[in-house]
């Protein structure tokens, strides 16, 4: 099997696991079922009462969102990693999902904000730490004497992981001060969850994709020269700064766009690069952006349906699934990555 | 055709000026060798000339136009670069890396979706063939030896198929042997494409013997330029490097060769000698 069709297996699974949480799981639908269903609802037939109500306002903008998300993780984790040449460096480590995570909960818990206000609060957060961050990393490239790439992103790692222990501060002291149902919501948020995907949200999502995912389509092609180090890269005509600049700014849009969406579901972005990479071999952006959609799908379809039946009923946030399967492999990948060095 | 030529070139980082008002030509189809001791300033001038680092005065032209006001892609086109310390993505193949030295000469469409054009595939295999790297197409870069590691990066800057090709020490980390095949393997490239080929190399006696030019840096300027017959000379190795030593003709290329005199080892006969005659 080669790269593209490990890509098209990998993209056959997502389609497949797609297709399971919007099918199987606590309410199952038959296929002939799930058309008749979804004709219904396109040509304003007779809906199937009860099954309408679920598959449509339900399962299928769940997954949708879930699909989104997951793509938008694993995108932007790949690409920051890729720019970087460092695994760590993925928006949930470098701080951005934190960003996102202490306007939310300010406007949660200070406002009393729901809905989409929430988002939005949690968009113009990561992007402001993102600002933050770069300014910082960027003020300490341009003194080091040779500007060397690595150490640029070392620098922005750095600033990241320093800037999410500030704020990890912020959010826990407001947890401590909000009343305990405002503090459920906002951990709930905090976990990262698609219990409140609805159709808005899925399209919000889907416009932004529309925009960032061309957009990190094009910078695929300098970036794979970018990977040859900053010196090599402008001897063979790539615009170092420019590109580094545009590539910043796509990982970051499309981390917050998520984040804005579902919460910061923990590890996504971390693991997506380092998985699709092994399954097709070599870094890959869109193997990156599917294995995203997988680990979402996956997650959830875990947390929305095997769960309830171990925990007697509770529904877990898709992000305490990630995290849970996110930390070992996280370890693993550090081991074996030692040996490889070794 | 390409003429490199920087003129009133003053080099900073940030504040610290490394070359001041540095004005040489680089020789059209010739080998030229940048020699000097540590930090005089020879990688800095070398990235000037590749476009690395804006002057903070003074131009650098290439076939007459700054190359620094030109699209980079096109300069890329007749520019090429070798760093000294490039870095390998995690499980490149030899074949992809050299592939990517095609990248300026690709439209948007075709690297994008991957499919390499015929004059692509020509110059990759062109370049693969004389590094001998064939065999090696397939092998993750991280497999190789440092021999045939430069060996491939050197593939992928031939790939990009330029007149002028800048290295930054491109020797370092190899033993003797392998130094001596870089250097043939780019004499060989002068030679048959009769491109220009600037090296930056810290063994003087490699640089004097592979050098159709010298150009020996002390302290951000130029102490001598020229060929290597007349410029490396017992003299200008005090100048440049401090240090003594006796200039012989190698017995193999006729080129000087410097032999250090130092303060020990040093056998009677061998002492500062003040007949210093040199090779014709």
């Amino acid at each position: 099997m080669n790269t593209v069709h490990r890509t098209a297996f990998l993209a056959l699974a997502a389609a497949g696991l797609f297709a399971t949480a919007v099918l199987l799981g606590s309410y199952t639908v038959t296929v002939p079922d799930f058309f008749r269903i979804l004709a219904a609802q396109l040509t304003g037939g007779t809906k199937i009462p009860g099954a309408s109500f679920i598959v449509m306002e339900h399962k299928l903008p769940r997954a949708v969102v879930g699909g989104l998300v997951g793509a938008a993780f694993g995108l932007s984790g790949a690409l920051f990693q890729t720019m970087l040449r460092n695994p760590l460096a993925s928006p949930d480590v470098i701080g951005i999902g934190y960003g996102a995570s202490a306007a939310a909960v300010t406007a949660i818990v200070l406002f009393g904000a729901s809905g989409a206000v929430v988002s939005g609060a949690a968009l113009a957060g990561a992007l402001a730490v993102a600002a933050i961050i770069y300014a910082i990393s960027r003020r300490g490239a341009l003194g080091a004497a040779a500007g060397r790439g690595d150490a640029a992103g070392n620098r922005l790692i750095l600033a990241g992981v320093g800037i999410a222990a500030a704020l990890q501060a912020v959010v826990s002291f407001l947890m401590t001060r909000a009343d305990i149902r405002t503090a459920a919501d906002a951990l709930v948020w905090l976990n990262g969850s698609l219990n409140a995907a609805n159709w808005a949200r899925a399209g919000i999502l889907g416009v932004a994709l529309l925009v960032l995912v061309p957009a990190a389509a094009v910078l695929a092609r300098p970036l794979r020269i970018l990977e040859l180090g900053d010196d090599t890269a402008a001897g063979l005509g790539v615009r170092v700064g420019c590109t580094r600049l545009a590539v910043v700014v796509a990982a970051v849009g499309l981390s917050a766009v998520a984040t804005a969406a579902a919460g910061p579901v923990s590890f996504v972005a971390f693991l997506a690069g380092p998985i699709s990479r092994r399954f097709v071999r070599k870094p890959s952006l869109p193997a990156s952006a599917l294995a995203g959609v997988l680990i979402v799908l996956a997650a959830d379809f875990l947390a929305a349906n095997l769960a309830p039946l171990v925990l007697g009923g509770t529904v877990l946030p898709v992000g305490v699934v990630t995290g849970a399967l996110g930390a070992p492999f996280l370890l693993w990948l550090l081991v074996t990555a030692n040996r490889k060095d070794a | 055709m390409a003429t490199l030529h920087a003129s009133g070139l003053t080099l900073k980082y940030e504040q610290r000026t490394v070359i001041e008002d540095l004005t040489t030509e680089i020789p059209e189809g010739k080998v030229t060798m940048i020699v000097g001791a540590n930090a005089c300033g020879k990688s800095t001038l070398l990235r000037a000339l590749s476009r690395l680092l804006k002057p903070a005065s003074g131009t650098v032209t290439l076939g007459g136009k700054d190359i620094h006001t030109r699209p980079a892609r096109e300069v890329a086109r007749v520019l090429g670069l070798l760093p000294q310390h490039p870095t390998a993505p995690d499980g490149i193949t030899v074949r992809d890396l050299v592939g990517r030295g095609r990248f300026p000469h690709q439209g948007f469409f075709r690297s994008w979706s991957g499919a390499a054009s015929k004059d692509d595939k020509r110059a990759v295999l062109d370049a693969m063939s004389a590094t001998d790297t064939l065999d090696l197409a397939n092998r993750t870069v991280e497999q190789l030896s440092g021999g045939q590691r430069q060996r491939a990066w050197i593939a992928m800057a031939l790939a990009q198929q330029t007149e002028v090709l800048l290295l930054d020490e491109p020797t370092t980390y190899l033993d003797l042997a392998h130094q001596v095949e870089v250097l043939d393997l780019l004499t060989d490239l002068n030679r048959r494409r009769r491109t220009t080929v600037v090296i930056v190399l810290h063994d003087l006696n490699l640089a004097a013997r592979y050098a159709d030019h010298v150009i020996a840096m002390k302290t951000g300027r130029i102490a001598a330029e020229g060929d290597a017959g007349e410029v490396v000379t017992e003299a200008l190795v005090r100048d440049v490097f401090g240090l003594e030593s006796r200039v012989v003709p190698d017995p193999v290329s006729g080129t000087p060769l410097i032999v250090p005199l130092g303060r020990h080892h040093t056998a009677p006969a061998a002492a500062p000698n003040p007949q210093l005659e040199l090779i014709p």
